[in-house]
């Protein structure tokens, strides 16, 4: 069954586009070399086949459930995962000083996107731990450090985010969360925090929530948030587990796919007050959520692609097994059918998903290289390099995040639509992964979140110095492209490009006369079309790299590829690119058919 | 007491083989590798003995060309000590590689040889019971089980047709392995950075066994299995038997 990932796509990005090898040059991943890549992957492609995808359709259909205040989930889950701690894979990517591997977030990440594909709920819970780890690596004192991070690093602790309440999700403002300070400098805190993924379970030895809340007589609005340690279980200062923190388990979520993943509702103090330890200074804790976000919205957007990565190659295999009907000019009833695959249209459906599929990877391994290439220049005291590739960073995140969201969705609708009444059917995984993929568009802040972060904050931020690095960016890799055959792509894409640059310019103008609702009415629009640019370079960038590679392609099944690359970034060009042009003109003219429909009209 | 393993680089178990359009062997361009599924249950056995303390050194050997490391640094990062890589462009038959792995036999001294009972690539299952033969040593193949009884001999079950059989071997000897004997652990990620400071030794094939003989094999083509057609549902037994009967299968 797998049909998980393409191992010769993931090679192909990760050292013929990336050149990941160059990351080992430098002190920061100097021990390593692409053979451990490949042993990692090896080791992670066989776990994901024998025990992440054969339990994900059993996890789905029997998801979490709630007995006595405690949560059950099916074997397979913990199984699964005790292996994925007994490998030491939750330390790869942190560093030597923290009990890590310091292996590149870029491999890491490759990583996640194969244990996504092959069950995303399942790997939701170490991924989620990490993101804890991650924070509290970046914030956390040394006594926090060394008292919960290091057991969330070796896998014997799992972590949780508690930003949302049923009254505040995307408005994090309005939390109500309390944290009162105690003597002992710790804090009680009290209130209801909702959506929490892997809130409650045996799974690992003890969980680790990183809480959001509002301590008393702090400022209004998101000044007033800090963010807070508050472990299920009470630690000593020995490492050792005390008694059970007042973090109560008041229902579970159930939800259209994801399922395998606990969703809870959590009462923190219902009782006595649930202990909660400050990160950093009181007030910042949003902006130390913030400081994450560029990484979190990242494997977002990778898990998005997974699931449509996967939906993708068993739709291909799907269609090249499946015989229905004859070629067209074939009028003999009696002459064999043809596998589906040789109709144009399910071909067309094939394509499509390949070129969303290939390009959300491309995305997400780009910018998690950038990630890299952020810490080694911190690691060589290059502040300057640092800055500019995280101001690149904060402009494709949002992209990143959303892109794969909306677009591998319609992956796993044309993967559906290949298998036909089949793909309606739970025999067949891929009306799962289509319900899996309709969270992406929401958690991590929503779709419109992302449309205003992007046009709202991040084109214009530092005097438009994001976007100038984008274009730059961009402009490298038109420099580059000398084939012939991808000229025409080449001009295209710097004219679509300019395009959008011009729209924004023309809009910004507008604000004065306009308002600035009217400049942000059509944002999401906007995420989408600005999407589709960067996903048409990074697609550039993959037939480049293929047209070079194919005069030392060394078989037929490498030339076979690499034409599919060109083929493929072909089809982006003219079926895909050009669709954006409609938005563009609502979005300069400063459309506000919707920002005006009166409620009324309803 | 040192351990040989001698393992094979064959295509992966889960990858669907294709035949070459020219019948000359089986599509391995651009195809995944590992490490044949029954060698890395003789790896997994190695390791289990050395860590019960039985023996102090795992050696895991291949014959095969240079992209065959892969599979023994896999090896080394499941647990063994050192790899020996008898390097050869060409593919070896069983009988020449019986002879071949005598020589590292000859050269390394094991108290104990364990490997696949069969590669899953050509489905020989030839090469251990010749290995045994030409080093005049005790084998004992298909094992399912395998324990030490304390007097430098193995007491081993081997899954037979009529079921499990029980026998007794002095080592040294060479053991062949079952699909039942053991589940092999997944590798850990600091062994695989372990696994490269470990030493890895190549020999070049002609320098090893410069008189190789045994090309016993001829292979004429190489085919696709027919497809298997497509089966009917019935209702009852006796319409079973009258199937059967009609296809002139039963009396």
């Amino acid at each position: 069954m797998p049909h998980i990932f393409n191992r010769r796509d993931l090679t192909f990005q990760l050292y013929e586009v990336l050149n990941l090898e160059k990351l080992c040059n430098n002190s920061l991943y100097r021990d390593h070399h692409t053979d451990d890549f490949e042993q990692l992957i090896d080791l992670v492609e066989r776990m994901a086949e024998e025990l992440f995808q054969p339990h994900a359709a059993k996890v789905d259909a029997n998801e979490p459930t709630f007995k006595e205040g405690q949560v059950e989930i099916i074997p397979e889950v913990k199984k699964a995962l005790d292996a994925f701690i007994e490998s030491g894979l939750p330390a790869a990517s942190f560093s030597y000083s923290e009990g890590g591997m310091q292996l590149p977030y870029a491999v890491t990440q490759a990583m996640a996107f194969i244990f996504a594909a092959a069950n995303v709920s399942t790997s939701a819970y170490p991924l989620l731990s990490l993101g804890v780890a991650n924070l509290l690596s970046a914030c956390g004192s040394d006594e926090q450090k060394q008292k919960f991070l290091k057991p969330l690093i070796e896998g014997r602790y799992f972590g949780t985010m508690c930003l949302s309440e049923t009254q505040a999700g995307s408005s994090l403002a309005d939390i109500k969360t309390q944290a009162v300070p105690q003597s002992d400098g710790s804090y009680l805190i009290t209130g209801n925090k909702m959506w929490i993924s892997g809130g409650e379970h045996n799974l690992s030895e003890n969980i680790i929530h990183m809480v959001l809340a509002k301590i008393p007589g702090g400022d209004a609005g998101v000044k007033g948030i800090s963010l807070f340690i508050v472990p299920k279980f009470m630690v000593d200062d020995a490492g050792s587990l005390g008694a059970r923190n007042d973090v109560v388990l008041a229902g579970l979520n159930h939800k259209m796919g994801y399922r395998g993943t606990v969703n809870t509702v959590l009462n923190f103090g219902e009782n006595e007050g649930a202990v909660g330890y400050l990160v950093g200074e009181a007030g910042k804790g949003l902006s130390y959520m913030f400081h994450m976000m560029n990484e979190a919205r990242i494997a977002v957007g990778l898990g998005a692609t997974a699931l449509a990565y996967t939906g993708y190659l068993h739709a291909l295999d799907y269609a090249t097994d499946r015989k229905q009907g004859r070629p067209l000019n074939q009028k003999d009833p009696s002459s064999p059918m043809v596998p589906i695959i040789e109709h144009t249209d399910v071909k067309r459906m094939l394509i499509q998903q390949k070129s969303y599929a290939e390009g959300g990877l491309a995305l997400g391994l780009y910018c998690a290289q950038l990630v890299d290439q952020q810490r080694i220049a911190i690691s060589e005291g290059q502040m300057k390099a640092a800055k500019a590739h995280e101001l690149l960073l904060d402009i494709l995140t949002p992209i990143a995040k959303s892109w794969p969201s909306e677009y591998g969705l319609k992956a796993n609708e044309q993967a559906i639509q290949v298998h036909g009444g089949y793909g309606y059917t739970r025999d067949y995984p891929v009306e799962r992964f289509y319900r899996d993929n309709r969270l992406n568009h929401i958690h991590e802040g929503t779709k419109g979140i992302q449309g205003l972060d992007l046009l709202g904050r991040k084109v214009t931020q530092f005097e438009g110095q994001s976007t100038q690095l984008l274009i730059q960016a961009i402009q490298a890799t038109l420099a580059e492209v000398k084939d012939p055959a991808l000229q025409p792509m080449a001009a295209d894409l710097a004219s679509h490009l300019q395009l959008i640059i011009a729209t924004t310019q023309g809009m910004q103008a507008q604000i004065p006369n306009k308002g600035i609702d009217a400049y942000l009415a059509n944002a999401s629009l906007y995420l989408d079309a600005f999407g589709h640019v960067v996903v048409a370079w990074m697609w550039l960038q993959q037939a480049h790299t293929a047209v070079t590679a194919m005069s030392e392609a060394v078989n037929d099944t490498d030339r076979q590829f690499y034409q599919g690359k060109i083929k493929t970034c072909q089809y982006f060009f003219r079926y895909e690119l050009p669709n954006i042009k409609p938005a563009l003109e609502l979005l300069a003219e400063m459309d506000t058919t919707c920002m005006d429909f009166d409620l009324g009209l309803f | 007491m040192k351990i040989l393993v001698a393992i094979k680089r064959v295509v992966d178990y889960n990858v669907r083989v294709q035949v070459k359009p020219d019948g000359s062997g089986v599509a391995t361009d651009g195809v995944k590798m590992s490490i044949n599924p029954f060698d890395e249950i003789a790896i997994e056995e190695a390791l289990r003995i050395k860590e019960q303390g039985k023996a102090d050194e795992v050696v895991v050997v291949t014959i095969g060309n240079s992209d065959s490391q892969q599979q023994l640094r896999t090896a080394m990062a499941m647990g063994a000590d050192r790899a020996v890589l008898v390097e050869t462009d060409s593919a070896v038959q069983p009988l020449q590689a019986a002879q071949v792995l005598l020589k590292i036999i000859e050269e390394e001294q094991p108290g104990l040889v364990i490997t696949g009972k069969q590669a899953i690539d050509d489905d020989n299952n030839q090469t251990p019971q010749m290995l045994a033969t030409l080093w005049n040593r005790p084998q004992a193949t298909f094992a399912s089980q395998v324990e030490f009884t304390g007097d430098n001999k193995l007491n081993v079950t081997r899954e037979v047709d009529a079921g499990l059989e029980t026998i007794q071997v002095e080592l040294p000897a060479v053991v062949s392995t079952d699909l039942r004997l053991n589940e092999p652990r997944f590798v850990k990620l600091p062994d695989i950075m372990k696994a490269k400071r470990k030493p890895l030794e190549t020999k070049v094939l002609a320098d090893v066994a410069p008189d190789l003989q045994g090309q016993m094999i001829e292979v004429l083509s190489h085919e696709a299995p027919q497809p298997r057609s497509k089966g009917v549902m019935v209702e009852s037994v006796d319409e079973l038997i009258n199937i059967l009967k009609d296809k002139g299968l039963v009396g």
